[in-house]
């Protein structure tokens, strides 16, 4: 059984425990052991993203002394991933221990496609899919291949929700543009923020879409904040919870 | 608000306008997406520039020395200048000392960055743009707004008031071959009074001492062949050691930037042609300080295709007059704080870190990654609101003590789920303005795990 140290984004742990529940539910099913640490809080990000290093550091100090025991750390999130992954070697780059815990850390969909060797959950969901490429998961993590470089594509999480019976994924006209939230960036350049966001649901809406999901919650809260106040017919859904079996 | 944000929400402010901008960029990159797809050696070009300009950026000194002996036996002068100061005052001497009062340039986004055209005229020289889209923002007494496309902002119909206002174009024209035509006639007449061009470089070549200049419009090679005087003026990252690492950077210049396979006119240079003059304004102005940073070294490399541009979701719906810099965009928020931190400290924040710009660009420079850097540097040096800063530190503060992180989620959790929506929408500020707030649920994920672990 593949021992799994369970990482919650801090927002997720508060505000979105059913996608938290999800991640533990799909581990499970496919035959993981999962356990999450309480004393988790959150990996530094929004700190490090303003820049403000001094307070991040002493979060990813946390980290490595709370994850550093699993073989593996999954997290359904994948900016929260690249995090520890890619940032924080800049924070702590005297910490010995820092570059095992960065290794074997990995977001949700990457960690069943790249480690349990999963290509094909079982389960249905008959709906008309827009799936969001969250940029660090696609750009720094390299879930995809991406519609910039010139190399054969590929799509791990696309692949993983492909495989359940009933679903039809949308082509959308720019199918990995960022929806504008970028943490600090959410709040501090709002109007295009907002533009940006409005805009992929416009996209999402066009090609037919009745769920959009991602595997960054930060990106869905931002669409999901932005559907709900402009009233657009959009279920926002985490992977997780799609391939968790859960319905729309 | 950062002066990029207030800039920028004013921009977004016309939905019509900014989506017309956003559209009218968007299709340049995906013009540069087939382009791309057509070198099946693309990204292995992409890896073996970055090599190239990492090499020559190691050595530039050694380079600039080679380039000046080389340019030198080939008949050109050269002049160096560490400011834009000096740089404007080099051109004014040598236009001064041949009696020079009417000057035809072609596109040179260093000039932009040095204010020359202002300097010049009020030195009583007469500087006409040439290329197109230039001279459009020339009439119009507006900066460029982007490094390739500098009138990318204007529609048609305004570029057509601004040619009735100026070159006596039928009024509400604004058919783009009618417009191209009378700006064609209209040049022609400044190319032919011309008594010196200018022009900018984009590559130049130590060991031929060569320089080339890419337009579309054979600008450059018009104004710089009519007058006996030309003046290049380039910016010391402008050097490629070997002529042979031109077939490395001409394949990826033009597809990187609009989607051509190449630019229409690649003009090499090789010392001034018979009974001419030939200068090189060689400049720095800050770049030595980028090749000293270790971490922003890398942004010596750029080739100005504009391609970070193009892709940029932000530099789409903000506009390139947002940036209030020379160089708009990611790359353009990368090299202005190094210049000037204090009145650029908000630049690398005008970016949602997504990160399409490393990806496209075609030296591989890590823009995204140099935004964060530059955050973390102007952090540092208290060049950010005090009140980010403070609001992490406290952040921090909760975020080490677990108990207190899940008392504050407890009541935050009981704030989301029991406060009006209206409220709650007023007291988030610019989260709520367009946007719903999250969830509030009773129970936290951990509480909610803790409970059916028991069996609850």
């Amino acid at each position: 059984m593949t021992e799994v140290g369970l990482f919650i984004p801090c927002y997720v742990d508060q505000c979105y425990p059913q996608v938290g529940l999800a991640t533990v539910r799909l581990l499970e099913k496919l035959g993981c052991k999962v356990d999450f640490p309480e004393a988790q809080t959150c990996c530094g990000q929004p700190m490090a993203n303003a820049g403000v290093g001094d307070a991040a550091r002493p979060l990813a100090e946390r980290f490595v002394d709370i994850f550093e025991r699993y073989p593996y750390v999954v997290c359904p999130s994948g900016s929260c991933t690249s995090m520890v992954r890619h940032h924080y070697a800049d924070l702590l780059p005297e910490n010995a221990r820092l570059p095992a815990v960065a290794a074997k850390t990995y977001e949700l969909c990457e960690f069943i496609v790249d480690v349990l060797k999963i290509s094909r959950v079982a389960g249905a969901y008959p709906h008309r899919v827009g799936l969001h490429q969250s940029c660090h998961a696609l750009r720094e993590l390299r879930l995809g291949s991406g519609t910039e470089r010139r190399i054969p594509g590929f799509n791990k999480v696309r692949g993983l929700l492909g495989g359940l019976d009933g679903i039809t994924l949308v082509d959308l006209d720019r199918p990995d543009e960022c929806c504008g939230f970028g943490g600090v960036f959410s709040v501090e350049e709002e109007a295009v923020s907002c533009a940006m966001g409005k805009d992929r649901l416009a996209d999402h809406l066009r090609a037919g879409a009745e769920v959009v999901t991602g595997v960054d919650v930060s990106c869905l809260m931002h669409l999901d904040g932005l559907a709900r106040r402009e009233k657009r017919p959009l279920v926002i859904q985490h992977v997780a919870e799609i391939l968790a079996g859960a319905a729309p | 608000m950062t002066a990029h944000a207030e800039k920028a929400a004013a921009f977004v402010a016309n939905d019509a306008r900014m989506h017309w901008h956003d559209t009218a960029v968007w299709h340049i990159r995906t013009k540069r997406d087939k382009a791309s797809s057509a070198v099946p050696e693309w990204e292995e070009l992409r890896t073996q520039a970055a090599a190239l300009k990492a090499h020559t950026i190691s050595r530039l000194a050694e380079y600039l020395e080679a380039f000046e002996r080389n340019a030198v036996r080939l008949g050109a002068v050269v002049h160096w200048a560490s400011t834009p100061a000096e740089h404007n005052a080099a051109v004014l001497s040598i236009l001064e000392k041949r009696g020079v009062k009417r000057l035809v340039k072609s596109k040179s986004m260093l000039t932009e960055e040095c204010h020359l055209n202002d300097f010049l005229e009020k030195h009583g020289v007469e500087v006409i743009d040439t290329d197109l889209g230039e001279r459009i923002v020339q009439l119009a007494k507006e900066p460029p707004s982007h490094i390739v496309m500098p009138a990318i902002h204007k529609k048609r119909e305004e570029i057509g008031e601004l040619f009735h206002e100026h070159l006596k174009t039928e009024a509400g024209a604004s058919d783009p071959k009618y417009l191209t035509e009378a700006a064609r006639g209209h040049l022609r007449e400044k190319f032919l009074a011309a008594e010196a061009g200018l022009t900018g470089v984009n590559f130049a070549v130590a060991e031929t001492g060569g320089f080339v200049v890419c337009t579309n419009e054979g600008n450059a090679d018009l104004g710089v062949s009519l007058p006996p005087i030309h003046i290049a003026c380039m910016g010391v990252e402008k050097l490629v050691a070997r002529a042979a690492d031109l077939a490395v950077f001409l394949r990826l210049l033009a597809r990187s930037g609009t989607g051509q396979p190449v630019t229409t006119y690649t003009s090499h240079f090789h010392g001034p042609r018979p009974g001419g003059e030939l200068h090189l304004v060689i400049v720095d102005n800050g770049r030595s300080a980028l090749l000293a940073s270790e971490t922003h070294r890398r942004a010596l490399s750029c080739i100005r295709c504009g391609a970070c541009m193009n892709t940029c979701p932000v530099y789409r719906r903000s506009g390139g007059f947002s940036y209030d810099a020379t160089v708009p965009g990611p790359i353009g928020s990368v090299l202005a704080p190094s210049r000037e931190p204090e009145r650029y400290a908000g630049l690398p924040f005008a970016s949602s870190l997504c990160g399409s710009c490393d990806d496209v660009c075609p030296v591989k420079i890590d823009l995204h990654q140099q935004l964060l850097a530059w955050r973390h540097e102007l952090s540092a040096r208290r060049l950010t609101p005090a009140p980010k800063r403070l609001a992490a530190r406290l952040g921090s503060f909760v975020l080490r003590r677990p108990w207190l992180y899940n008392l504050l989620g407890f009541f935050g959790r009981a704030a989301l789920r029991w406060t009006p929506r209206g409220l709650l929408a007023r007291l988030a500020g610019p989260w709520g303005r367009q946007r719903e707030l999250p969830p509030g649920p009773r129970r936290s994920f951990r509480a909610e795990l803790r409970r059916r672990r028991a069996g609850a």
